[in-house]
């Protein structure tokens, strides 16, 4: 059961302003059958001053999708289209007294709706993103400009918050790579693991898991065993790289130093984020 | 406002009456049945009692009843016993409609065990073909698992075939029959049926109990080792009172096994057909006489699952739904996808179970409420209204 605000049952119980218009001046689509939800939306636009007179919705949804769009017609009408323009999926969110994470691509298809519905009164085909791009997420339909543009206004940093939000990756996962990168790519780390690294593409969990094995064995335990020492790598997760330290190294005094050559070692080799932790194993 | 429970293949009421056998053992006799004083070690003869009452559901031994936490520990054992005693086969078979105990099993075992998973699908109308068994199933198959009865259709599957197909190829064969006993008589004195794995809450027992059964001579490597519990197969003290509880629910089970087939199956009937007659484009997921009679899924087209749920709880009515927006996937159900339910149905497809509490009152007010709830949500809906005049017409 989802956790579902007052505000958002009270819309969807009770939806405003449902149903079509029906001398529109401009018409917004966005979802399908398929994908589980869609939104047609529908507006009355003062030709003179360009304020939103009429919004009305038709849409095929869960209770969060029928809430957003119940929600999004209420926010939009009176408002000129430019300052309808400023609302985006978090306003509309907002509004409902929060949504649950997982139902966020609900108030993306909002304002996607009213964003195509402007394209369509503009006589512009579609906005951009919706057209332009390549397609990453073949389940539902989803392109790496939309992925960008969701990652960079709601400051997304993992691929469940992509799906969340734009549902790509949702179905069969196989595009999970790609998302990564995707997420990489706009937080502007790609340029920085390029420059450090060498690295030609940002890493997906496999990756760095290996290329932080090849790095200690080829690298840092040779330079221990050296000294009589040795470590073991117990385990990756995300960027924290768990250790432990054997033979002279667990009674070396230095073991600090140690500890922060290897993660200096391994940022340069590796990933700048990476951060050791030693562990007794 | 009242409740009206259509969701007992999700869970069950436990019966009053295994309430009151269940009561005397948490702050009276609340013993550990192995101990050496008689406070403790008499309740042993309980425990006795409850693998009786379940063997005799079955049609089982005592000996071939492994009490367990419930359905998900059992298809584990079951199948991590199969693999462990057979290593040298490493081939799994079984369907693509499983329950996730057994899906989600088999897909780790495929991803991080090396095994081969071979999965049977299932037609239209959420049938299995026993060629595709006879074909999946090798002289390399350790184990076949194959629920007896879908959740969500309530599809019944042909277990006794199966299971002489899984023999001739020397497999053991499981199966997960928690939607199963109860609703349907079993008798598993004369099938070739390895392991059997049910859960108490399904039956309107308790919830935390459940059963494993293995046929004898079937050999045996235990999931859960401790103490020397259930003959060595299941470590952890005895759930006394779960198996009380448990042990009375089957007792009930076998009083009003007739009453399911009889009673409850007309009011799933008269709730299909009265559903069916009174919406437009809705259809029946499921084959209508290879099906569990407490059990009915029907996609309500152009409408989203979650949707109607919720207007539905506000009714007071409980159902599930297949929709992907109510299991926090963004896939809707597996099951009706496997089947190749069409897409405009899959996300408004609902589950409504019943039990022997239900009575013909609730199915009126269901039969009475729904219509509008469709119809409210089709309004709203963008998709479906040239379909939908068109039926209305046709009327």
């Amino acid at each position: 059961m989802w956790e579902y605000s007052d505000k958002l049952k009270e819309h969807f119980f009770h939806p405003r302003n449902v149903g079509e218009i029906e001398n529109y001046d401009a018409v917004g689509e966005v979802g399908s059958l398929a994908c589980g939800d869609a939104l047609k939306l529908y507006l009355k636009i003062d030709p003179e001053t360009e304020v939103i007179s009429d919004a009305r919705f038709q849409t095929f949804g869960c209770g969060s999708a029928i809430a957003s769009s119940s929600a999004l017609t209420e926010m939009i009408k009176g408002k000129t289209i430019e300052e309808a323009l400023k609302i985006t999926n978090k306003d509309i969110a907002e509004y409902l007294g929060g949504l649950p994470e997982q139902k966020m691509h609900c108030s993306v298809m909002g304002r996607d709706a009213f964003h195509a519905a402007v394209a369509c009164y503009r006589g512009q085909p579609a906005p951009r993103e919706l057209i332009e791009g390549n397609l990453v997420c073949e389940c539902f339909g989803v392109t790496d400009e939309q992925i960008r543009k969701e990652v960079r206004e709601n400051n997304l940093t993992t691929v469940e918050q992509v799906t969340n939000f734009t549902k790509a990756g949702g179905g069969c996962g196989l595009c999970h790579e790609r998302i990564e990168e995707l997420i990489a790519e706009v937080r502007g780390e790609l340029k920085e693991i390029q420059k450090k690294a060498a690295a030609p593409k940002p890493m997906t969990n496999i990756r760095k898991i290996a290329k932080v094995q090849e790095v200690i064995e080829k690298e840092i335990r040779p330079t221990l065993q050296q000294d009589g020492g040795d470590l073991e790598l117990v385990d990756v997760d995300g960027n924290r790289v768990f250790i432990a330290l054997r033979g002279l190294c667990t009674s070396c005094p230095s073991a600090g130093l140690t500890k922060s050559g290897i993660e200096s070692k391994l940022r340069e080799l590796v990933h700048p984020d990476l951060v050791v932790e030693e562990v007794s194993a | 406002m009242n409740t009206v429970y259509l969701d007992n293949n999700a869970t069950t009421m436990v019966a009053p009456e295994v309430f009151e056998a269940m009561r005397p053992y948490f702050v009276e006799r609340y013993g550990n049945p192995s101990s050496m004083h008689s406070f403790g070690g008499k309740l042993a003869s309980q425990v006795a009692v409850g693998r009786e009452q379940l063997a005799s559901l079955l049609g089982a031994s005592l000996s071939e009843i492994v009490f367990t936490s419930g359905g998900t520990e059992s298809d584990s054992t079951a199948i991590w016993s199969a693999l462990s005693t057979m290593p040298e086969r490493r081939e799994i078979v079984t369907t693509r409609v499983e329950h996730p105990a057994v899906l989600n099993l088999c897909k780790h075992l495929a991803r991080f065990k090396g095994y081969t998973v071979r999965w049977l699908s299932v037609d239209k109308e959420g049938l299995l073909d026993l060629d595709e068994v006879r074909e999946k199933v090798t002289d390399n198959t350790a184990i076949v698992s194959v629920m007896w009865a879908n959740n969500e259709t309530g599809v019944i599957f042909p277990i006794a075939e199966i299971a002489e197909i899984a023999a001739e190829h020397g497999a053991l064969m499981h199966t997960d029959a928690v939607q199963v006993i109860g609703k349907i008589p079993v008798d598993l004195s004369e099938t070739q049926i390895n392991f059997l794995s049910l859960s108490g809450h399904k039956l309107h027992g308790p919830k935390g109990i459940g059963a494993l059964y293995v046929k004898k001579g079937t050999r045996f490597a235990p999931f859960i080792i401790g103490g020397h519990q259930e003959s060595d197969r299941r470590g952890g003290t005895e759930n006394v009172p779960g198996i009380v509880g448990l042990g009375e629910a089957a007792r009930l089970a076998g009083l009003h096994i007739r009453e399911e087939n009889e009673r409850v199956k007309r009011m799933r009937d008269r709730l299909e057909k009265g559903l069916l007659d009174r919406i437009p484009m809705a259809r029946r997921n499921g084959h209508k006489d290879h099906r569990l009679p407490n059990t009915l899924n029907i996609g309500f087209e152009f409408v989203e699952g979650e949707a109607i749920l919720m207007r539905m709880d506000d009714k007071g009515i409980c159902a599930s739904s297949g929709s992907a927006c109510t299991s926090g996937s963004l896939e809707p159900s597996h099951v009706l996808r496997a089947m190749g339910v069409p897409f405009t149905c899959v996300h408004g497809s609902i589950r409504f179970s019943l039990s022997r509490y239900n009575t013909d009152e609730e199915i009126d007010y269901v039969l009475e409420e729904l219509p509008g709830i469709i119809q409210f949500l089709r309004e709203m809906s963008p998709f479906g209204r040239e379909y939908l005049n068109a039926a209305c017409k046709a009327q």
